[in-house]
């Protein structure tokens, strides 16, 4: 045989891959109507109402309306790297999927699947991997439009992205020396077992969430795209579903760094914190699905907060944007990660100095 | 052929390939972009290698960080195809022979170390790479070299400032 490959496993990660990948985008599409809604709410107004039962419909026909647009592409644009641009952009978004552990292990056909699609041991560096990759769609996306505001939307993405990129990784080299691994699933069974990891670096959840906010271009950071500065920013000249895609890739960031959020510090799919779950003596499979439901209940939390914090702050100035990045949270994650060395250390000494 | 054959000659024909369109470009954005896909390729033959750690921080601090800023400073010089200067030829001449004679380097320092590869069966047990196994070697065996990088890199961001705020 010309190959040998294992093809139920194969089956079972294609299955699991399709179901991560389809699952994102319809969160991610109704992100953007609770969006509207917490927006409504927040403004006192009804929000969209009109596209079926409470306006759910309202996504699908959003849509529709950006598939049925006129497709336009400059002439003095790159038109490679234009297409090229929201293309990434939406790669980036989804690859980090993958690492996440969705929830404990099911069996089913006399199989234990894992519900994470790939189990590697440098779990967190690929995400921050995929996220120093996120860059490019905005980036190429930008600089293909041969538009000076597209220009500056890209290359204030890159800095923007790249500066709060440093205290979002010391902030995460703290984590690690508290948790001893790079692998995401064992991190989420090490705080089953103990606490969750936020009562250890509570410090370190502020600087990742600030950072997190800022890796996504939302509000208050959402500098690459200041309408009243550049007009619409890196998607000025674009249109159609290739202005959706850039959306919809911000929407689909929200989700996964909230996942990821949720999974570092707040102990992913463990169902109540300080509390044994196996005492109920329920099944496996049905542990699996309630802490996968608990999973998306933090998700949906972060994802509110996320929402609530850009219909109530306004945005930043650019100088401010990068005082707050580098005169401020890179020093307090240096005195984060610092802290958590030497207390750590006087722990493992027996609290003698 | 396994799989890993496949990929193999896959990960090489782009690494290859990307390579040679990073020179032959005339775009600049296009080099860096052929370059950041060289980076993914010479990733990807770490992983082969299950150096899982080597791969993922070349594309963080490669393909992640240093790209951006080359593309950065690219695209905010505006380099164009037309703006290019034309190519002198004694330029091209010089160009050729430093590149021929630095292939002949590394020709000859692999042909030296294919002895000591075959030798070496730590590297082919495929364990080294993991960062367990890196991290014990780099803080145990390679220490001293290992802070005096890190001591060099610190003063080299050091000089960055420096030189950046001598403007003012």
């Amino acid at each position: 045989m010309l190959l040998t490959i294992e093809w139920p496993v194969v089956l079972e990660k294609l299955i699991l891959i399709i179901i991560v990948v389809s699952g994102s985008l319809v969160i991610a599409m109704y992100t953007t109507f609770a969006e509207r809604k917490v927006a409504a709410v927040i403004q006192d107004r009804r929000g969209p109402n009109r596209a079926g039962p409470f306006g759910l419909l309202q996504p699908l026909a959003d849509g529709l309306k950006l598939f049925f647009k006129e497709e336009i592409i400059p002439s003095f644009s790159n038109k490679a790297l234009f297409i090229l641009g929201p293309c990434l952009a939406m790669l980036t978004a989804m690859m980090t999927g993958a690492v996440i552990p969705w929830g404990s292990s099911v069996h089913l056909f006399d199989r234990t699947i894992s519900l994470q699609i790939a189990d590697i041991n440098i779990g967190v560096l690929f995400v921050f991997g995929v996220v120093s990759m996120g860059v490019y769609g905005i980036m190429i996306g930008g600089w293909a439009s041969n538009n000076k505001y597209s220009l500056l939307g890209g290359l204030r993405a890159a800095s923007q992205i790249i500066s709060y990129e440093l205290p979002m990784g010391i902030t995460m080299i703290a984590l690690l020396m508290v948790t001893g691994t790079l692998s995401l699933n064992e991190m989420v069974v090490q705080q089953q077992q103990t606490m969750w990891n936020f009562c250890y670096q509570p410090l370190g959840f502020l600087i990742f969430l600030i950072c997190a906010f800022a890796e996504c271009n939302r509000t208050p950071f959402d500098l690459p795209e200041a309408e009243n500065e550049l007009i619409g920013g890196y998607h000025t000249e674009y249109s159609s579903m290739k202005l959706g895609f850039f959306l919809f890739a911000e929407y689909i960031n929200m989700f996964i760094s909230s996942a990821v959020m949720a999974t570092l510090f707040f102990g992913g799919y463990d169902i109540i914190p300080f509390y044994d779950e196996s005492a109920w003596g329920l099944s496996q499979n049905t542990m699996a699905i309630l802490g996968t439901l608990a999973l998306l209940v933090k998700i949906g939390f972060f994802l509110f907060l996320f929402m609530w914090v850009r219909w109530t702050i306004p945005r930043f100035r650019y100088d401010q944007l990068m005082n707050l990045g580098w005169k401020i949270l890179l020093p307090l994650s240096l005195v984060n990660m610092l802290g958590t060395g030497a207390v750590i250390l006087l722990k493992q000494n027996g609290w003698h100095f | 052929m396994s799989i890993t054959e496949i990929l193999f000659w896959f990960l090489t024909v782009l690494a290859l390939g990307g390579a040679v369109l990073v020179v032959a470009s005339r775009n600049p954005v296009y080099s860096i972009l052929w370059l950041i896909v060289v980076f993914f390729a010479i990733s990807g033959h770490y992983i082969l290698l299950n150096a899982q750690f080597l791969s993922i921080v070349n594309i963080i601090v490669y393909a992640g960080a240093i790209m951006v800023l080359f593309l950065f400073v690219v695209m905010l010089m505006n380099l164009n195809a037309e703006s290019e200067p034309p190519r002198r030829n004694n330029l091209i001449f010089a160009s050729l022979v430093s590149g021929c004679s630095l292939m002949l380097v590394i020709i000859g320092a692999l042909r030296s170390s294919e002895e000591f590869i075959k030798s070496n069966k730590v590297l082919a047990g495929g364990e080294a790479g993991l960062i367990k196994v890196l991290g014990k070697t780099l803080f145990n065996e390679y220490v001293i070299p290992f802070e005096i990088s890190s001591v060099l890199f610190l003063s080299a961001m050091i000089g960055a400032v420096v030189i950046a705020r001598k403007e003012q």
